[in-house]
């Protein structure tokens, strides 16, 4: 049981820290900004979701659980409405 | 477990800073924008990684924090960037 | 090498980095950037050495407040050139008293210490019992070192004065205003309506487990001056003039309500700023709860700046 906990973090950690790099590798080549910030959001949600989904059997009480899940939704949303700001921004520029 | 959580947040951390240096040379100001983003949700990730490897939950109230803030830097260059010529969103 | 050692190792040469590209930037507004992403790797540095307390205030006035008044300063001077740099020799000059300054520290700190460090840590920790509380650094700010936190907010107090005394005659009491004229963006206002009572759950519980786990009045402080900001920014209201009379006790609440609990410790405890016994947790959560307030309207004003503007009638 605890091996299988375990190859969970480790495949969903992994996954997420991907998701990351590739979300960064996006960020510095694609040419323009909205595509920029496509790469952006799939670090932003998939990258740290993936991370906190891989972190949740690994933490002790309920409480740290909830906390983990409520930082990753405040990045989600508030990380949804900065891109739709910096898209803006760059529209108007 | 705790040597496997370490490395992936110091993968975190690496990927986090080429992204930061190279958008740093980066001259419009929504480049900043997104490094800025981009910061924000790698730090949030490289405190959940180092929170759960350290078994250290106050860690855990750290990344909340920076969560919380990410958003702000992106609003101070909105609130700068933004001149006298912007109007409201046109969806 | 352990997983935790190559992190570290990685984190200080990055913190390096960060600082040398922050001191070489050509424009204010990268350096400002690379200062805030400074402060970012800084809060965890303070996380990798145990010491959440720190990180939290780092992460809360590096990334929030301090950013956004950097950034402020940033725009309004723009890029222009001060004037001719200063000559060759002195800049030297100075370059070499700072490595030599910062060699004798990294000397006495690292090499001449003996081993182990003397440290008061095992005598702070052996009397929390009688305080009540649980996280020994706020036993350390408001019970061993109580007066250096009077003082030290009576401090912020007089660097707003500082800050409001820069304003013009003419607008002397006036109303300060953060950012250009323009109409702000619906996003923006969607995420000033958003975040702020998220913000205000999340500053109240940093100011109440201050008193058994890492947080306090400094870091709920910070995060309600950030959420006052963000509202101020997308103009969903606007700064009170600096005259306004309950800013101005906003501002003083704070250190007034933590000097009075001082001098009644005068007539119940024998000395300023001493706790009767079996009070001492109440009193320093009422102590901290004015703080934060005082705190968040501080760090708000100071950010929003000087009055730019007439005061209203």
């Amino acid at each position: 049981m605890s091996t299988a906990i375990a190859l969970v973090t480790v495949v969903a950690v992994s996954a997420g820290s991907i998701f990351f790099l590739a979300g960064t590798i996006g960020l510095i080549r694609f040419p323009d900004a909205p595509c920029r910030l496509h790469a952006l959001t799939k670090a932003d949600n998939l990258g740290l979701g993936l991370i906190v989904l891989g972190l949740l059997p690994q933490v002790g009480t309920l409480a740290e659980a909830l906390k983990l899940v409520c930082i990753w939704l405040l990045v989600l949303f508030s990380g949804a409405i900065v891109t739709q700001l910096i898209a803006a921004t760059s529209r108007h520029k | 477990m705790v040597d496997f959580l370490n490395a992936a947040a110091g993968m975190l951390l690496i990927t986090t800073m080429v992204g930061l240096c190279r958008m740093l040379r980066a001259p419009t100001d929504t480049d900043r924008m997104m490094t800025a983003q981009l910061a924000g949700s790698g730090g949030v990730g490289i405190l959940a990684l180092l929170a759960v490897a350290g078994e250290a939950p106050p860690v855990l109230d750290v990344a909340l924090l920076l969560a919380l803030l990410a958003a702000f830097a992106s609003v101070a260059f909105v609130s700068g960037a933004s001149t006298s010529t912007s109007p409201s969103d046109r969806p | 090498m352990t997983s935790a050692l190559a992190f570290d190792l990685a984190l200080a040469a990055l913190v390096l980095a960060i600082a040398t590209l922050t001191i070489a930037a050509r424009e204010a507004m990268s350096a400002v950037i690379s200062f805030i992403a400074y402060g970012l790797l800084l809060s965890l540095a303070w996380v990798r050495l145990r010491a959440p307390d720190v990180a939290l205030t780092e992460a809360a006035i590096g990334a929030g407040v301090t950013g956004l008044l950097l950034l402020g300063a940033a725009a309004t001077i723009g890029d222009r050139q001060a004037g001719a740099a200063p000559p060759l020799a002195l800049m030297l000059a100075a370059g070499l008293a700072c490595a030599l300054v910062a060699s004798g520290l990294a000397a006495t700190t690292l090499v001449l210490l003996p081993e182990p460090a003397p440290t008061l840590a095992p005598p702070a920790m052996a009397s929390l019992a009688t305080t009540g509380l649980g996280n020994p650094v706020t036993a350390v700010l408001f019970v061993y070192r109580a007066l250096d936190t009077l003082l030290e907010k009576v401090v912020l107090v007089l660097a707003l004065l500082g800050v409001w005394s820069l304003a013009p005659d003419r607008v002397w009491g006036g109303v300060a205003r953060l950012g250009p004229d323009a109409p702000p963006r619906a996003m923006l206002v969607f995420l000033a309506q958003l975040l702020p009572p998220v913000g205000m759950v999340i500053a109240i519980y940093m100011f109440w487990t201050g008193a058994d786990h890492p947080g306090g009045a400094f870091q709920g402080g910070a995060i309600l001056a950030a959420m006052w900001l963000i509202v101020l920014t997308a103009r969903l209201a606007d700064m009170p003039a600096t005259s306004h009379p309950g800013l101005r006790l906003l501002v003083l609440a704070g250190p007034m309500l933590f000097a009075a609990i001082g001098f009644a410790g005068w007539a119940l405890a024998d000395a300023f700023l001493a706790y009767p016994e079996g009070y001492a947790k109440p009193l320093i959560i009422l102590a901290e709860a004015g703080l934060t307030l005082s705190i968040a309207a501080t760090l708000a004003c100071l950010v929003a700046g000087p009055a730019t503007r007439t005061p209203p009638p």
